[in-house]
């Protein structure tokens, strides 16, 4: 319970969570491990059929359950904020998790493989439609080379305007970590702009 | 597959949470969790999952954490921590959203953190 009182400054800790999204094999599991303080922690959530568009699975006992395996990793930031990176399912067939996910997130990155742009289709797709947390674009360079340029990336996915597109290397610790901060940035400014005049 | 039908024996992972799958508490992944009195013994009439999150939380980690460590799927852990939490067992740590214009200084602090750790 919040209310509980005791004296440590332990309960001072708080945390915060990146969602790190993109297609089958573009490199989020990669990006999370590279930033990660500790290995990349799978963990697996049950997820009914009913979960789909409805909440309370109670009332529908007989649904068959799927198991859906997600990555995350971990930064300590300092002493009181620990930052997660959640590595979406790939499979556009879990797309119904991505809700429970992104809920509560400070902020998205969806990961591009530029060899395969259909691949990123849905999360661009999903981040754009919803546009509820702000959302980057990480072009993963695989081979050290781009395919296309950013401009054309933002126009081959329809990413808006507004919405910040990076190249990187997945495999590359600093690489990755200017993919999040890059992220919080949009971010702050994102909520600078939605405030409301003082 | 073998990994399936192992999981077939055991009890329905909700059977713990008695059909719940929703918790109380603001519970997300990424929120952090910490037994409110870590110098005691988890009360003895708790579920033994129960008692193994009270023992494993003694150190503060995330729900996620919890859930991967003890192998017990995320849907439970949350019901279970929120039941914790419930009776005053667990402490629930509050967790940065960025939606609130107040939580802008910690997102700022984020920002410098990350950027101190990856240059």
């Amino acid at each position: 319970m919040v209310s509980n009182d005791f004296s440590s400054d332990f309960q001072n800790k708080m945390s915060a969570k990146i969602v790190i999204a993109g297609g089958f094999g573009a490199g989020k599991t990669t990006l999370v491990g590279s930033v990660s303080e500790i290995p990349t922690v799978t963990t697996e959530a049950v997820m009914t059929e009913a979960s789909i568009g409805f909440d309370d699975t109670a009332s529908t006992p007989d649904k068959a359950t799927t198991t859906v395996a997600m990555d995350f990793g971990r930064i300590t930031v300092d002493q009181q904020l620990v930052m997660y990176m959640f590595g979406t399912p790939g499979q556009a067939r879990f797309w119904f998790m991505w809700d429970d996910l992104v809920r509560g997130a400070v902020g998205a990155v969806v990961v591009v493989d530029c060899r395969r742009l259909a691949d990123s289709f849905d999360a661009v797709d999903y981040f754009e439609t919803n546009r509820r947390i702000p959302y980057i674009v990480a072009l993963n360079r695989f081979d050290d080379r781009l395919e296309y340029t950013i401009g054309q990336v933002r126009e081959a996915l329809e990413v808006s305007g507004d919405v910040p597109i990076v190249d990187f290397d997945a495999r590359n610790r600093s690489s990755g970590g200017t993919v999040l901060t890059t992220l919080l940035r949009y971010a702050l400014a994102t909520n600078a702009a939605a405030a409301p005049v003082a | 597959m073998s990994y399936r039908r192992r999981r077939s024996t055991r009890i329905r992972p909700y059977t713990f949470t008695g059909g719940r799958t929703r918790s109380r508490h603001p519970l997300m992944v990424q929120t952090l969790v910490s037994t409110a009195d870590p110098s005691t013994e988890p009360p003895t009439n708790l579920m033994p999952e129960s008692q193994s999150i009270y023992r494993l939380c003694r150190e503060t980690r995330s729900v996620a954490e919890v859930s991967a460590e003890l192998d017990i799927p995320l849907g439970v852990t949350q019901v279970l921590l929120s039941d914790l939490a419930e009776l005053g067992l667990v402490y629930i740590h509050p967790t940065i959203t960025g939606i609130s214009p107040s939580e802008n200084q910690v997102l700022e602090r984020a920002l410098r953190g990350l950027e101190r750790l990856f240059q």
